[in-house]
């Protein structure tokens, strides 16, 4: 298993031809309270850079965008009644969605950990 | 991931007279009104919009309301000239006595809203929302009459203390203030050689006050009272939320210069011997509103499920377009979204069943009363 981070703050596992993509705790602790998430469901084509979910905090809606092209094979029912677990846990239990990964060249040029790392340290 | 902007940011914004204080207390600032303004504080620090919101509606909170504009009107027929842009009745308004009043146009809208306590025979102090106070002044200004003067006190700071200790931990700094001040009632105060004027009001829904202080003394003040374990500095985010769960209504989003105080079912502002007498900018516009009713009239609105609706939302009746949301989101207190909106007078009665769409799907939503949680404010004083 290999994870990647985006730019936009998403992280995705990669296993094979799925994955599981979800924000990152930078994202949720910038976000604050988390009330809501409309995740995608099963059987929702997805493509790279476009919105896919929402997450909505107490103050603003954000968009979530997909890493990936693929089609999202599972949204998170979790998050439905438990929002906050984007809080608690962002990089575990509080995923997404898992989705197929139709083109694996789209995971070129994302960062890894220790990349995404710096690349938060530059933003504060 | 990107974040829908909620408050307008400039360039470069102005500093708030508690601006180190603010940042050394982990608060994060926003663009908000032309100044840099803490929107929540670190969780590290038991921030956050959630916590801060709770612990206003438990316990105290200090928030920073020193963007708002602090006016003094003063002069021979001071109070008479005012009457002829709000609808108060500044006549029967007694000294050291606050009344929430709207700044009105020649049209009948809203220019702002905004709280007016008499302070001498001739002499009245108004605090104007930050977004809107140059206009307010622009505007107050070109409509006085000679010899009434109005100044701006752009060297005050104001702090708002909120929640239902406040009025026993001021009063340990103050004592006696919280016997003196009924809800709405105002008195200037000297404390350890600072003098500072104290109006018991705020925007919150619960007890509380609002302090006007020099600007140089801001810190010493916020430093007192923060020293009280009860107290806890609050952001613009729960203050949002609060007055959302109390029902106020927030200038530039709930009504604006194209709202008359009808629709913005505000008509309480227009007290009875103006109703009678008229004789206020907009009243041609506003008095047959208030006989007939106006087409549309802002209500509350109890949404199904957990999506909150937002500002800009679309209200429907089947497949009609009804209105507006004009501020929505999640209630902490409640735990499930909450709104206000502007719709057709004639779906505006409560339990009236609605829909709102999100995203493109429809959110059952309810018109229910406002508040939506109900007010804590303390109208014979105490503590």
């Amino acid at each position: 298993m290999t994870r990647y981070f985006t730019t936009d703050h998403e992280w995705i596992e990669v296993e094979g031809s799925s994955a599981t993509v979800g924000i990152t705790d930078h994202a949720q602790e910038q976000l604050g309270d988390i009330v809501f998430v409309e995740a995608p469901a099963a059987g929702t084509a997805i493509a790279k850079g476009k919105e896919a979910a929402v997450v909505e905090s107490v103050k603003a809606a954000s968009d979530v965008y997909s890493p990936i092209t693929g089609e999202v094979t599972e949204g998170n029912a979790a998050l439905e009644d438990d929002p906050a677990l984007v809080n608690t846990a962002a990089e575990t239990d509080g995923w997404f969605f898992k989705a197929t990964i139709s083109d694996p060249s789209e995971l070129e040029g994302l960062m890894d950990a220790e990349g995404y790392a710096a690349f938060c340290a530059d933003l504060d | 991931m990107t974040e829908a902007p909620t408050m307008e940011a400039k360039a470069e914004p102005l500093l708030l007279p508690l601006d180190s204080w603010h940042r050394e207390k982990g608060g994060r600032m926003v663009g908000f009104a032309g100044y840099a303004m803490p929107i929540q504080y670190s969780a590290e620090v038991g921030g956050g919009i959630m916590a801060e919101h709770e612990w206003t509606r438990t316990s105290a909170s200090l928030f920073d309301v020193s963007h708002m504009g602090q006016l003094t009107v003063a002069g021979p027929g001071a109070g008479a000239a005012l009457e002829k842009l709000l609808p108060a009745d500044l006549g029967a308004l007694k000294e050291c006595r606050t009344r929430y009043s709207l700044l009105l146009a020649d049209n009948g809208g809203i220019l702002d809203d905004l709280l007016i306590t008499r302070t001498g025979e001739d002499a009245f102090r108004l605090v104007v929302n930050g977004a809107t106070k140059h206009d307010d002044i622009a505007y107050l200004r070109a409509n006085l009459p000679e010899g009434v003067t109005l100044a701006y006190h752009s060297e005050m700071a104001l702090i708002a203390l909120q929640g239902p200790l406040a009025a026993s931990v001021l009063d340990e700094l103050m004592p006696g203030i919280a016997d003196a001040l009924p809800f709405m009632g105002s008195a200037s105060r000297g404390c350890s050689g600072t003098h500072l004027i104290v109006c018991r009001s705020g925007y919150t829904g619960e007890d509380g006050f609002e302090i006007a202080v020099c600007a140089d003394k801001a810190v010493k003040l916020a430093d007192a009272l923060l020293a009280d374990e009860r107290v806890k500095p609050a952001g613009l985010g729960a203050r949002d939320s609060l007055r959302l769960e109390a029902g106020l209504p927030l200038y530039g989003h709930d009504m604006t210069a194209s709202t008359d105080p009808v629709s913005a079912d505000l008509a309480f502002a227009i007290s009875k011997r103006r109703r009678e007498e008229g004789g206020f900018a907009g009243a041609d516009t506003i008095l047959p509103l208030l006989a007939e009713g106006a087409p549309s009239k802002r209500v509350g609105l109890a949404i199904e499920g957990r999506a909150p609706a937002r500002e800009g939302a679309t209200i429907m009746a089947g497949d009609r377009v009804v209105g507006v949301v004009t501020s929505g989101g999640h209630s902490p207190t409640l735990g499930r979204p909450i709104a206000m909106g502007q719709v057709e007078t004639s779906l505006a009665a409560t339990g009236t069943e609605l829909s709102i769409d999100v995203r493109g799907r429809k959110l059952a939503a309810t018109v229910a009363p406002l508040p939506f949680v109900p007010h804590n404010y303390r109208r014979q004083g105490g503590k």
